[in-house]
């Protein structure tokens, strides 16, 4: 039984009040950040090696760190809540049931960061979320955790709720900030970094919802102690939202390096595949990263079990692995078709790119047309080839790394699983028809032969 | 600040861009460039024509920069080093934003008014492929009129954003936007609202295709058949330096004067680019030069020698053959 950080309290009845939160030692965390200072707080959170839990696994503490100090500037602390990754539904799920772990949070980060002015942005289609988080806001300022003066310390805190448009463009951080100011959400170019100038041109840290929440438990345990949960350089615990053709789908918190098998199929967690099939592929963390068949998920390609953690996952980099990402963790089983799972998937990058800079905007459309034409049974050969070739024209190219989560999984579903393609093009007629099936995505892998030397 | 361009060092002031500083040098280094326009602050790194390879970060810190960098908006550090047109990666990756921007281009240059002068027509000449790969409808839109002066023509738009930072900054209210998202996002003046401002016909000066057109040149002639000659006059809204372009006697255009690179030196008013159309209007200065490489120099009989380098020993002996074979002939 893993370690429960974040959700530890979650089935207690009315955890989304004030007064039940409190008695089960909520806002502990403030009263003890408030007697620290800040700076000592930002090294217990770079002791904890917590990573940001939004996708890009970057050090919390050493973004914090590069947040700029000029004399007379504001500085803000801006959560991401945009959380619309197909597959990812971690972020909603912690601020539906616990949104006092979010303010606990947001107001240890912001007394680090010495900002007091924070605000945490949520997609516009979360609103049941704005006003359950806007009814939390108001319960911590009655008792005096937000607002003048925090706690008697002198310190002020504001914090607001900001809905967005409902674009997935804004959850990328510049992106973000330009939509918070009110803008059209275009990403920015960088640099500027948001540490240097980022809201209203001043210093701005911006981090997840499980990053901000991941502070609560560092700061009541220490950031030692947090850094013993895990495996090598991923700490603690993190958020899965288990999806797919899973028997038990839902948001699971796990202790970073436990084994995929086991989260797959343990009772605890996922208890297998639903209606006794076999699983054919996985995308690990959230649309965007890399999918890969039943045998590569399950096993590195060195034969080892692969864990969730960050390193692990990685293992193989975009020849035989994936990434930790978001946690969206996707199961597909074999009656599923990958070709139309990645068609879907670029539909939804053709339709969510912005429209900025030209490889993104011409360059999503064309492979989503050319996917269509492949799943419906008109695909040629040449398609899989272009199909790599286009994703490789965006991948790095492009302002932000939309650019890249829309070329990553077409490109590895295409590394992995070509015969697929390939039978969509030569058993057209079938194709629209029935399945490609499991064929050999589950066979164990063969094992590389080792050098005697 | 000390920088080398394809292993050209130039000496620029601090905060000047990479493109900027290929610019000082000149020559095929430049990078193309088809959203930055260094009159329109905040414009540029849309486009990704102008991508570099930064081998070298500066003196500092040597590391390379992980991934090509838009040159227009990437500035320079003292001793960095970038490889343009001399890293295959960037070719290749400038050969992918071309064919990228061209997918959903009408490809209309016969019909067009911007072609011999449009930069997507150059850009695809230099950098481009032959072929398309692209097999499927591109989008297209109704033309919108944008005053009765100015026609949006969307379906040519290579969403550069540029005339959007013109109608933001040359003119006073912001009446001009992007809608929608992606590849279906189109140019607009916020629901069909006419730009109405003295200073809006500048949109067509700074559009790098014919998305946007000057409706009292539409169709009347191509640029390449007609004289550009620099002009002025007393204006009290803007500078009164303009090309004018004619065509026989009579001048079909007017427009400001563009550099070498496209962009315009000054902005001008809609009275001289729309009202002033005859030679009466204006004081003539002389025919304004075109670079060479240009199509509307084309006919002009006008060129430049080609640079001989003087100290190199081969090439004056070479030149010296040459002359007398010529000569004896």
């Amino acid at each position: 039984m893993g370690r429960k950080l974040l959700l530890e309290h979650i089935n207690v009845p009315g955890i989304n009040t004030f007064d039940v939160y409190r008695s089960k030692g909520g806002y502990a965390s403030v009263e003890k950040a408030l007697k620290m200072t800040p700076e000592e707080i930002v090294e217990e959170v770079k002791k904890s090696g917590l990573r940001g839990r939004g996708g890009a696994g970057f050090p919390t503490g050493m973004k914090w760190s590069f947040l700029a100090k000029p004399e007379g500037v504001p500085r803000y602390l801006v959560c991401n809540g945009d959380e619309s990754e197909p597959g990812t539904f971690k972020d909603r799920y912690l601020m539906t049931h616990i949104p006092h772990l979010l303010i606990e949070g947001m107001i240890v980060s912001s007394f680090a960061l010495g900002a007091n002015t924070s605000y945490i942005y949520l997609r516009g289609e979360m609103m049941p979320q704005v006003r359950i988080l806007e009814r939390a806001i108001a319960e911590a300022k009655a008792k005096g955790f937000l607002g003048k003066n925090i706690l008697g310390t002198g310190y002020d805190l504001e914090l607001y709720v900001q809905p967005g448009g409902g674009a997935y463009i804004c959850g990328e951080e510049t992106a973000l900030l330009e939509s918070l100011e009110g803008k059209r959400g275009n990403p920015r170019i960088k640099p500027p970094f948001p540490a240097i100038a980022g809201l209203y041109g001043c210093p701005t840290v911006v981090n997840n919802v499980e990053s901000i929440a991941a502070v609560v438990p560092i700061i009541n345990e220490g950031g030692d102690e947090y850094a013993k949960i895990g495996i090598g350089r991923s700490t603690g615990t993190k958020l899965i939202s288990a999806g797919g053709n899973l028997k038990k789908p839902g948001v699971y918190e796990i202790e970073l390096g436990l084994p995929v098998e086991e989260f797959i199929y343990s009772d605890e967690y996922c208890g297998g595949i639903a209606n006794g099939k076999r699983l054919k592929a996985v995308v690990a963390g959230g649309s965007s990263v890399p999918i890969l068949p039943a045998n590569l998920i399950l096993k590195t390609i060195n034969n080892e079990a692969r864990l969730m953690s960050y390193e692990s996952l990685s293992d193989g980099g975009f020849v035989s692995g994936t990434m930790l990402g978001s946690g969206g963790f996707i199961a597909y089983d074999e009656d599923a078709c990958i070709v139309r799972n990645t068609w879907n998937f670029a539909r939804f990058y053709h339709h969510e790119s912005c429209g900025q800079c030209s490889p993104c905007r011409e360059g999503t459309g064309w492979m989503e047309k050319v996917l269509h034409r492949l799943e419906y049974g008109h695909g040629k050969m040449s398609d899989m080839d272009l199909l790599v070739d286009v994703s490789k024209k965006i991948e790095g190219n492009t302002i932000c790394p939309l650019g890249d989560a829309a070329a990553w999984p077409v490109a590895s579903a295409i590394r992995h699983f070509r015969d697929e393609f390939e039978w969509h093009v030569t058993n057209a007629s079938e194709a629209t028809s029935r399945n490609y099936g499991l064929a050999h995505y589950a066979d164990p892998l063969k094992v590389v032969e080792t050098s005697p030397l | 600040m000390k920088v080398t361009i394809d292993g050209i060092t130039v000496d620029v002031e601090p905060g000047t861009s990479i493109l900027n500083a290929a610019r000082q040098i000149g020559g095929d280094i430049v990078p193309p460039a088809m959203c930055y326009y260094s009159k329109l602050q905040g414009s540029g790194g849309k486009c990704r024509t102008c991508l570099v390879k930064v081998t070298k970060g500066s003196e500092k810190d040597p590391r390379p920069m992980p991934k090509l960098v838009a040159s227009c908006r990437t500035g320079v550090m003292d001793g960095m080093e970038v490889q343009n047109i001399t890293s295959p990666e960037v070719v290749e990756a400038r050969k992918g934003v071309v064919e990228m921007l061209l997918i959903n281009h009408p490809l209309d240059c016969p019909v067009c008014d911007q072609a011999g002068e449009c930069h997507l027509q150059d850009l695809g000449f230099e950098h481009g492929a032959a072929k398309t790969r692209y097999e499927f409808d591109r989008r297209t839109f109704e033309k919108i009129d944008i005053g009765d002066k100015i026609q949006l023509h969307m379906t040519r738009c290579i969403l550069c954003y540029r005339c959007v930072f013109t109608a933001d900054q040359i003119t006073n209210t912001r009446l001009h936007g992007i809608l929608n998202r992606g590849d279906h996002s189109e140019i607009s003046t916020y629901i069909s609202k006419a730009v109405d401002n003295d200073f809006s016909g500048n949109v067509i000066d700074v559009c790098p295709v014919g998305a946007l057109t000057d409706k009292t040149f539409r169709f009347k002639n191509r640029v390449w058949f007609t004289k550009p000659v620099e002009a002025h006059r007393d204006c009290d809204k803007c500078c009164g330096k303009v090309t004018l372009w004619y065509k026989g006697e009579d001048v079909i255009r007017v427009t400001g004067r563009k550099d070498v690179y496209g962009e315009v030196e000054e902005f001008i008013c809609n009275t001289c680019r729309f009202d002033k159309k005859k030679t009466a209007d204006w004081v003539i200065e002389g025919p304004r030069k075109v670079s060479h490489h240009s199509v509307i120099s084309a006919n002009h009989y006008e060129f430049t020698p080609l640079p001989v380098v003087k100290t190199n020993p081969v090439l004056i002996e070479a030149n010296k053959e040459q002359f007398e074979r010529e000569t004896r002939l």
